[in-house]
């Protein structure tokens, strides 16, 4: 809403300025975003309001006058001007040497310098909308009102500061001029004035020429109608212009322009039919019938549907109500009388046709906030008195008003009580008082508890007491509300197990070195295509209204969207990249919500690093992304195991499913090169990932807690031959099965000269330990042999000669 | 019986000998021989001591005497020699390991995790800290949830704050389904489950139909503050609010309560901090306002206490919300939201 303050004057006093005005308001709810200023910085000695006494032809030039102008001072001046509308006999802004314009060429500041212009001298300028910074126009000069008068500065003649108020949906009132001067007065301490609504009227009835029927009294509340005749069509004078165009509208003719004068004024939108284009003098209120069509005054015909409401003669729908006209009885040239609505319409059908149509108006925005039925009254008097005096109009005596179920005055009881609960301050009755009043409520303040508090027809956001609370807090300040700390009892924590661990998760990846991504949720059918089997595509979920192509589809994996920012990575640097997202997936579940499954995944690619931290010419393996996964599990307290697998989009021979407490948690393997490439990556990716979900059990199934062993160990090598295609794992396994081994680990892998041709040689370092006592020598050579012979005869392992 | 000594015992030539071998011997090696040869178990010294047995007493006495005083005076002397040899020894390794410090350490990868994530973290340990528990909630939600429960109705003109990406299910002629449009679907869900008093942050993500631009990205990380007990004031959502905007942006932060509108709180409230860049005067990030508004708060709506079932003249509460993107461009000074999900790793390694 943009509120003019000059306009805003005439219904409430001013003395503050523009920035206090927009920050009180802001304060109480209604915020400020902009102020604009209008002819702040015209200089009042220099630029004024002029008066053309002469044009002359220029000597030398054809295209340029020579105009006089009385611009107040003693003597009239003669400048050039080269716009084709001055004319002798207008009221124009003048502005003398010396005064800062912007220049109507280069659209920079400049001050205006006296010039000798093709010989003539020229030590002023009749300006143009551009000139001043009102707007583009260039083409001619400013005309101002003929009334304007002469000398005047022209910035207390035409200047005013426009505030550019957000409006919060539940104060349709704010919507309207009269709204906002009830605010600024309630929160400077002066009174309102309200709008005149007196005018005369004719001695024909107007219930006589026009009967209103509400058809649907569930969707209209009341329905003023005003006849008025005789009116002339043509333009709404000047300062109507002025303000409509201060708030953002056009000014169109007087009939226009009135009732969206009064819309802005009021907040209640108004609509004017060419009473000749209502059949049988009836205006019936009703739900369009099925099939019906009606061409709206946008020049679209428009099927219409049995919940949209419709404004009907007894023939035909004349208007889409609360939303647009018809085009069939819209007000032209040839109109003699006028039927003007004011009605008040069930506020979520207003919304719901509206945005079916994709026909959010002015009208509409205010009606779908649901305005009082009293309002309907108050504006249709305003109109048809604006009618009567600026368009010629004759009203008809009395206004047609069909108001099935007058709504009652609104009546909270309030408790001192509930105040101070809710604001946590024991306000003094009188502050309650004043603030209640000053805002229109009607405040009885009955000790020792009550307060009986009449809400204002157009207050229809206010109906619990602590409304009212909001009400007095907003006008006595929020700042003059105490602050205090929580008191009370410390509710127990809640534990949050999955949460605790991915974020432990994450820690350790970090940790380890990666860098956490995070990436939007919504992706591209195209780019899961590339990381999912098909059958996993059928049942995609997605969003109907999508912001664009890139953002619809609701990602059953993490991996494309981790693989797209590693691509638009790997282009920059040729080092290691390892990333990480910790981040949910959606499966879908029939009828219900999806299923959201928290998902980590991890990619690695690039050269490792040199001493110096360059890249070095070794390329990132398999078992870098092992290392990460190992470190994550490592801090999770679980025992991974890995198992050869195949996986859609991991390179088969290169993949691995991790387990953990016999569940699978996760996958690991080469990224198949092919679709690698669908990513535009040319280069080794490995790629995790694992499901937090399904590791949790594992995770508090926990690990136990063994005591230090008391006796010392004993480490010692082996080498085995084994074939080739024996996991290494396997035979780690059957060495820790011995109950004298407490650890084995794997050290080297060795194929080529000295072991066969499909065998390979796999070493381990294995740690005997006893409970009980030191261990022999030679119990652990008989351990040894013992492991000897079972790998011999379970994995066809021999002892490296 | 008595019988005299076969043999004497020369203390002076064994004295001689082991100190001319002593001064000869020039490393650590050498040093060691000599103590064997010399001082060892079957040393000289030893021996002469184990000849003291055929001495008369008198004789015993004064020889014993002496060669325990040789003996201390060869042990001192050898300890003082390795040790000055040890001392030679590191002068040697100090002379020769010296290396050049200002060479790079070893490269080490050190990961990171993301900026929001950092941000999300320090909000929620803030309010930890003040006696909230932490939840979560389902990041695509049901109508009702999101909106109904929430006092936001199907048709409540509000619902333009919040555009809203629906699923692409239908049921009943509506969709019932969509990316949550903020947390506050969680005072609910919590509301639900657990009975005051009631202390929680529940952060998330949640997702707008809006177009982007260097302020406003479509999906955002908010945190949802909900305090809901007897006694809970709008006093002390100012204080609570306050303080987290002391630990979070500084001890002498000022901030500034107003009224504002959220269908589910009555009082509605916008908190705003002074900006921190420009100390209130005035700059670019805070619009010449001097206030940079970061969070919507009020007391929840008794409605909605009701619906939970609780008394909502016993119970108050208040809720709050805020979004980590933009609380983390503030405190980084980052020029466009859109930074964030850009993941570009020039970026991210900053944090
Ligand atoms: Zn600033």
């Amino acid at each position: 809403m943009r509120v003019s303050l000059k306009w805003l004057a005439e219904y409430v006093d001013i003395n503050l300025s523009p920035e206090e005005i927009g920050h009180r308001l802001t304060m109480a709810g209604l915020e400020t975003e902009r102020i604009d200023r209008v002819g702040g910085d015209w200089d009042e000695e220099l630029i004024t309001v002029g008066c053309v006494l002469s044009v002359d032809p220029h000597p030398d030039a054809d295209r340029l006058r020579l105009a006089t102008v009385d611009y107040g001072g003693e003597e009239p001046l003669t400048v050039v001007c080269g716009a084709p509308n001055v004319a002798a006999g207008q009221k124009i802004a003048f502005a003398r040497a010396g005064a800062r314009l912007i220049d109507g060429r280069s659209g920079e500041s400049a001050v205006l310098k006296p010039a000798k212009i093709r010989g003539v001298e020229s030590s002023g300028m009749v300006c143009s909308e551009k000139e001043l910074g009102l707007s583009g126009e260039h083409e001619g000069i400013l005309v101002l009102a003929a009334d304007a008068p002469v000398g005047t500065p022209l910035a207390q003649y035409l200047g005013d500061s426009i505030l550019d108020l957000d409006v919060t949906p539940n104060r349709p009132d704010w919507l309207s001029m009269v709204g906002v001067a009830r605010e600024v007065a309630a929160l400077t301490g002066a009174a309102v004035r309200e709008p005149e609504h007196t005018y005369e009227e004719l001695d024909d009835p107007a219930p006589a020429r026009v009967s209103v029927e509400i058809a649907d009294p569930d969707l209209c509340f009341r329905y003023v109608a005003s006849v008025i005749e005789g009116v002339k069509l043509g333009p709404s004078p000047s300062w109507m212009q002025e303000r409509l165009t201060a708030a953002g509208m056009r000014p169109i003719n007087n009939v226009v322009d009135i009732t969206n004068y009064v819309m802005l004024e009021a907040g209640q939108p108004l609509h004017a039919f060419d009473f000749s284009a209502v059949g049988g003098e009836k205006i019936i209120v009703r739900r369009a019938n099925e099939g019906e069509r009606l061409v709206t005054l946008d020049g679209e015909e428009r099927e219409l549907t049995t919940d949209m409401l419709v404004i009907a003669d007894e023939k035909k729908p004349l208007a889409l109500a609360g939303v647009m006209g018809g085009a069939g009885s819209e007000v032209t040239g040839e109109t003699q009388t006028i039927l003007l609505e004011s009605a008040t319409f069930h506020a979520p059908n207003i919304r719901r046709t509206a945005s079916r149509l994709k026909s959010r108006t002015e009208a509409s925005t205010r009606f779908e906030k649901g305005l009082s039925p009293e309002l309907a009254m108050v504006a249709s008097q305003r109109a048809t008195k604006l009618l009567v005096e600026l368009a010629g109009g004759r009203a008809l005596h009395g206004l047609v008003d069909n108001y099935p179920a007058p709504v009652k005055e609104v009546r909270i009881d309030v408790t001192r009580r509930r105040l101070k609960q809710v604001l946590g301050v024991d306000l003094p009755t009188s502050t309650v008082r004043e603030a209640l009043t000053s805002l229109g409520f009607g405040c009885k303040w009955e000790p020792p508890e009550h307060y009986q508090v009449r809400v204002p027809y157009w207050r229809t956001d206010v109906d619990i007491p602590d409304d009212i609370a909001e009400e007095v807090a907003r006008i006595v300040g929020y700042d003059q509300i105490p602050t205090k700390n929580l008191g009370g009892d410390v509710p127990p924590a809640i534990p949050q197990p999955l949460r605790d661990l991915r974020e432990r998760l994450r820690d350790a990846l970090a940790a380890a070195g990666m860098q956490e991504i995070i990436t939007y949720s919504l992706t591209t059918s195209e780019e899961l295509e590339r990381v999912l089997p098909e059958g996993q595509l059928k049942r995609l979920l997605k969003v109907v209204n999508p912001l664009s192509a890139e953002h619809e589809y609701l990602r059953p994996v993490l991996r494309g969207s981790v693989l797209k920012t590693l691509a638009a990575n790997v282009r920059q640097r040729e080092s290691e990249i390892a990333l990480f997202e910790a981040s949910r997936v959606y499966l879908p579940r029939s009828g219900e919500l999806p299923e959201e499954q928290e998902h980590i995944v991890g990619v690695v690619t690039g050269k490792r690093d040199d001493r110096w931290g360059r890249s070095s010419d070794e390329p990132v393996d398999f078992y870098d992304a092992k290392g990460y996964v190992q470190a994550a599990l490592q801090a999770a307290g679980v025992e991974g195991t890995f198992e050869a697998a195949e996986e859609f989009g991991l390179l088969p021979g290169r993949t691995a499913v991790v387990s953990a407490a016999g569940a699978k948690v996760g996958v690991i393997g080469q990224l198949h090169p092919s679709v690698a490439s669908s990513f535009g990556i040319d280069q080794d990716v490995y790629l995790f990932e694992l499901v937090v979900d399904h590791l949790l059990p594992a995770v508090q199934a926990g690990v136990g807690y063994a005591p230090l062993m008391r006796f010392p160990a004993v480490v010692q090598d082996i080498a085995l031959v084994v074939d080739s295609s024996q996991p290494a794992e396997d035979v780690r396994r059957l060495i820790e099965r011995h109950e004298l081994v407490r650890a084995v680990r794997v050290f080297d892998v060795y194929e080529g000269e000295g072991v066969p041709a499909d065998r390979k040689s796999l070493a381990f370092s294995v740690t005997y330990q006893s409970a009980e006592k030191t261990l022999t020598d030679e119990e652990v050579a008989r351990a040894q042999s013992e492991i000897l012979k079972s790998l011999s005869e379970e994995l066809n392992a021999e002892l490296r000669a | 019986m008595r019988y005299m000594a076969a043999e004497t015992i020369d203390l002076e030539e064994f004295a001689a000998k082991a100190r001319a071998g002593l001064d000869a011997a020039t490393d650590e090696a050498a040093l060691e021989s000599w103590r064997v040869a010399h001082l060892g178990r079957k040393g000289t010294l030893t021996s002469v001591l184990r000849k003291l047995g055929s001495l008369e007493m008198d004789e015993r006495r004064r020889i014993g005497g002496e060669a325990n005083k040789l003996k201390n005076e060869l042990e001192a002397a050898l300890k003082a020699k390795l040790s000055d040899l040890h001392g030679q020894r590191i002068a040697t390794t100090i002379q020769e390991g010296q290396i050049d410090v200002t060479l790079p350490g070893r490269s080490k990868r050190v990961g990171r995790l993301h900026p929001i994530t950092q941000t999300v973290r320090q909000i929620v340990d803030i309010f930890v800290s003040l006696g909230f528990s932490v939840a979560e909630g389902p990041e695509v939600e049901t109508d009702y949830y999101n909106f109904e429960a929430l006092l936001l109705g199907r048709d409540h003109p509000a619902r333009d704050m919040q555009d809203t990406l629906y699923i692409d299910f239908v049921r009943d002629g509506v969709y019932p389904f969509m990316m949550r449009t903020h947390t506050s679907p969680n005072q609910v869900r919590f509301m639900e489950k657990h009975q005051p008093p009631i202390r929680v942050v529940v952060p998330g993500k949640c997702y707008r139909n809006e177009a982007t631009d260097p302020t406003h990205e479509w999906m955002i990380t908010q945190i949802e503050v909900l305090a809901v007990d007897e006694g809970i004031s709008l006093a002390d959502l100012k204080g609570t609010l306050f303080e987290f905007a002391k630990r979070m942006f500084g001890q002498e932060r000022k901030v500034r309560f107003r009224c504002d509108y959220f269908p589910y709180v009555e009082p509605g409230v916008d908190m705003a901090i002074d900006c921190f860049l420009c100390n209130g005067k005035g700059c670019r990030t805070c619009h010449q306002e001097g206030w940079i508004e970061i969070m919507g708060a009020g007391m929840v709506h008794p409605k909605i206490l009701t619906n939970m079932g609780y008394d909502a003249d016993r119970v108050t509460g208040f809720a709050a919300g805020m979004g980590a993107e933009r609380i983390a461009l503030l405190l980084h000074g980052i020029e466009d939201i859109r930074r964030f999900y850009q993941n570009d790793l020039r970026f991210l390694e900053q944090f």
